[in-house]
């Protein structure tokens, strides 16, 4: 995939809601995961607002998936405060939270993407249940409808409708990840982590699956934290971006300016290992 | 004489203490799913030694024990735990539904309606209504802790998308009490609407997942369904052909290799109870042939 500067992002940034815009989503200040001796991630902070894109880029073993995963109450951390604002505008300490109203937060205003789409689906029911599942967990009872609803999000991820009562494992990789995606997307949500949602994605499919996100990211006005070691996956997607190394993070900003002018040796490195075609 | 050997109801007092504290507490919290030490019985697991040790536990000498295997007091399964509390208990057993102050029984719920005093004690292979979506038991745990019932909605959505209808036909999920979600055991979905408002005192035993259940007498308990697609029970196009009772659940009997059939009722005690003529009726002598 070509890095040129000229990617047509401009759309997606320009799409973030003017409501709340200017108060952050998420708010993470010295969050560290320690395990045992070894860091996970060291005095992390952060915050997203509503509409924006974040990327975790990093080699592996940079603890990338560590943060996203004390972000998204996967993981407790060792130390640090995460706060989001709830709907009803009230900011919230996610680690104060009961259990019941984080999965609440989890099932509802939130999506989790997975890398592979088995960890994220329900692989033994159909892709119709697949993506009814949240809107039965909240409460809803009206198998019409349920079912209406999960087509309108199928064809909206490019599956056809008449897959509806497939098995994801009858689904192609590309398939079950867009499937993962509606699955989420269905209670529309504010805030979706993604953990390198084109990993193990051939490079076509993955193009394919990028542009889709776009569009998603755009059209709904989704705040995204995506943790992706692919640096075009950021350009494409992201509008900030954070480089960590070592647990920690030593450079963040607008992701043209990190892609295009690295200030770390590190990020220069990492962008120069770009295989070029 | 073998029996002399053993303490009253075969299980020792201790370990009867211990289940009636299981069945206190299951009754205090209607349809949720205590733990217990289950004991290895002298019968297989799936059996019914949940349910043998359910009614151990709460048999007095006074009881009046009745047992049923899919409606019948005749079959392997109710002859033989019949024989176990005659031998271990020497309490008196019937198979006159009214007559009995015990119930066991495995996967039916007696036609004749039950009454205030008695106890049905069910056999219960798999407790969890949830396994079947979700393997792990802390989850299904933590999602009777936090109400997360949508999953259940999962399954019966699945069974329409795939069939046009709720397939599901027996062990049919329930929601006891406005509270917890329960697997009534592999009941036909007929018996559902007994369970509602139930004059008697319901408890389930599981033994090899070691779980007991309750329901305590005018419990509400109330079949999960859809708004569009109503939960209902089976319905029989024919009445039982050999007591002519409709509105009762029937079983589906062979007669021949040619296609013969008859559909009669399952539960044996209503059957002979309701039967009009003796037992030189024509269909009768055809039901005997067939066994």
């Amino acid at each position: 995939m070509s890095l040129a500067p000229e990617t047509g992002l401009d759309t997606a940034k320009g799409a973030a809601p003017a409501a709340d815009a200017d108060l952050p989503l998420l708010r993470v200040s010295g969050l560290s995961k320690f395990y045992g001796d070894r860091v996970g991630c060291r005095d992390v902070s952060l915050a997203v607002w509503p509409g924006e894109v974040l990327a975790i880029a990093g080699e592996s073993g940079s603890g990338k998936t560590t943060l996203l995963n004390c972000l998204a109450t996967r993981l407790t951390p060792t130390s640090g405060v995460v706060e989001y604002r709830m709907r009803d505008g009230s900011v919230r300490d996610l680690y104060r939270l009961s259990e019941a109203e984080q999965r609440l937060l989890m099932r509802t205003d939130w999506g989790f993407v997975h890398q592979n789409p088995i960890d994220g689906l329900r692989m033994n029911v159909s892709a119709g249940a697949n993506v009814g599942e949240r809107l039965m967990a909240v409460g809803a009872r009206h198998y019409g409808k349920l079912r209406s609803e999960a087509e309108r999000w199928l064809e909206r991820v490019e599956i056809p409708a008449s897959r509806i009562d497939d098995d994801p494992r009858a689904f192609s990789g590309g398939m079950r990840q867009r499937l993962q995606i509606a699955r989420n997307l269905v209670t529309g949500p504010r805030l979706i982590f993604m953990d390198e949602p084109t990993g193990g994605l051939d490079v076509s499919v993955q193009a394919r699956l990028l542009d889709l996100l776009r569009q998603l990211v755009a059209d709904l006005g989704l705040a995204v934290v995506i943790v992706t070691h692919d640096l075009a996956v950021a350009r494409l997607l992201s509008h900030r971006m954070m480089v960590m190394k070592g647990g920690e993070v030593i450079e963040e900003g607008l992701t043209d300016r990190i892609l295009d002018d690295p200030r770390e040796p590190y990020t220069q490195l990492l962008v120069s290992s770009i295989l070029q075609v | 004489m073998i029996s002399a050997a053993y303490n009253f109801a075969y299980l020792d007092e201790q370990t009867k203490r211990m289940i009636r504290r299981a069945i206190l507490k299951a009754v205090a919290i209607p349809g949720y799913q205590v733990p217990f030490a289950s004991r290895e019985m002298p019968m297989p697991y799936g059996w019914g030694t949940g349910g043998v040790q359910v009614t151990a536990a709460v048999l007095g000498p006074d009881d009046v024990l009745k047992v049923i295997d899919q409606g019948a007091d005749d079959t392997t399964n109710a002859v033989a735990i019949r024989g176990f509390f005659e031998k271990t208990a020497r309490v008196r057993t019937t198979t006159a539904t009214a007559e009995a102050t015990v119930i066991q029984t495995r996967h039916r719920i007696p036609e004749e309606p039950l009454t205030a005093g008695q106890i049905l004690v069910y056999q219960v292979p798999i407790p969890e209504p949830l396994r079947f979506l979700e393997p792990r038991e802390t989850e299904t745990r933590k999602m009777h802790a936090l109400t997360e019932y949508g999953l259940m909605h999962v399954k019966l959505y699945e069974d329409i998308a795939r069939h046009g209808h709720i397939a599901t036909t027996y062990a049919y999920p329930v929601h006891v009490a406005g509270r917890y979600v329960m697997d009534p055991s592999p009941i036909p979905k007929f018996d559902n609407p007994k369970m509602n408002d139930c004059e008697a005192l319901q408890l389930f035993g599981a033994g090899r997942e070691k779980r007991i259940y309750a329901i305590p007498p005018h419990t509400e308990v109330v079949s999960l369904d859809f708004e569009d697609h109503p939960f209902r029970v089976q319905e029989f196009a024919e009445p039982c052909a050999l007591c002519g009772s409709t509105g009762v659940y029937l079983d589906e009997v062979i007669l021949d290799d040619r296609g013969g059939r008859m559909f009669v009722c399952s539960d044996t005690d209503y059957c002979t109870s309701h039967r009009p003529s003796g037992p030189d009726d024509q269909s009768a002598a055809e039901w005997e042939n067939a066994r």
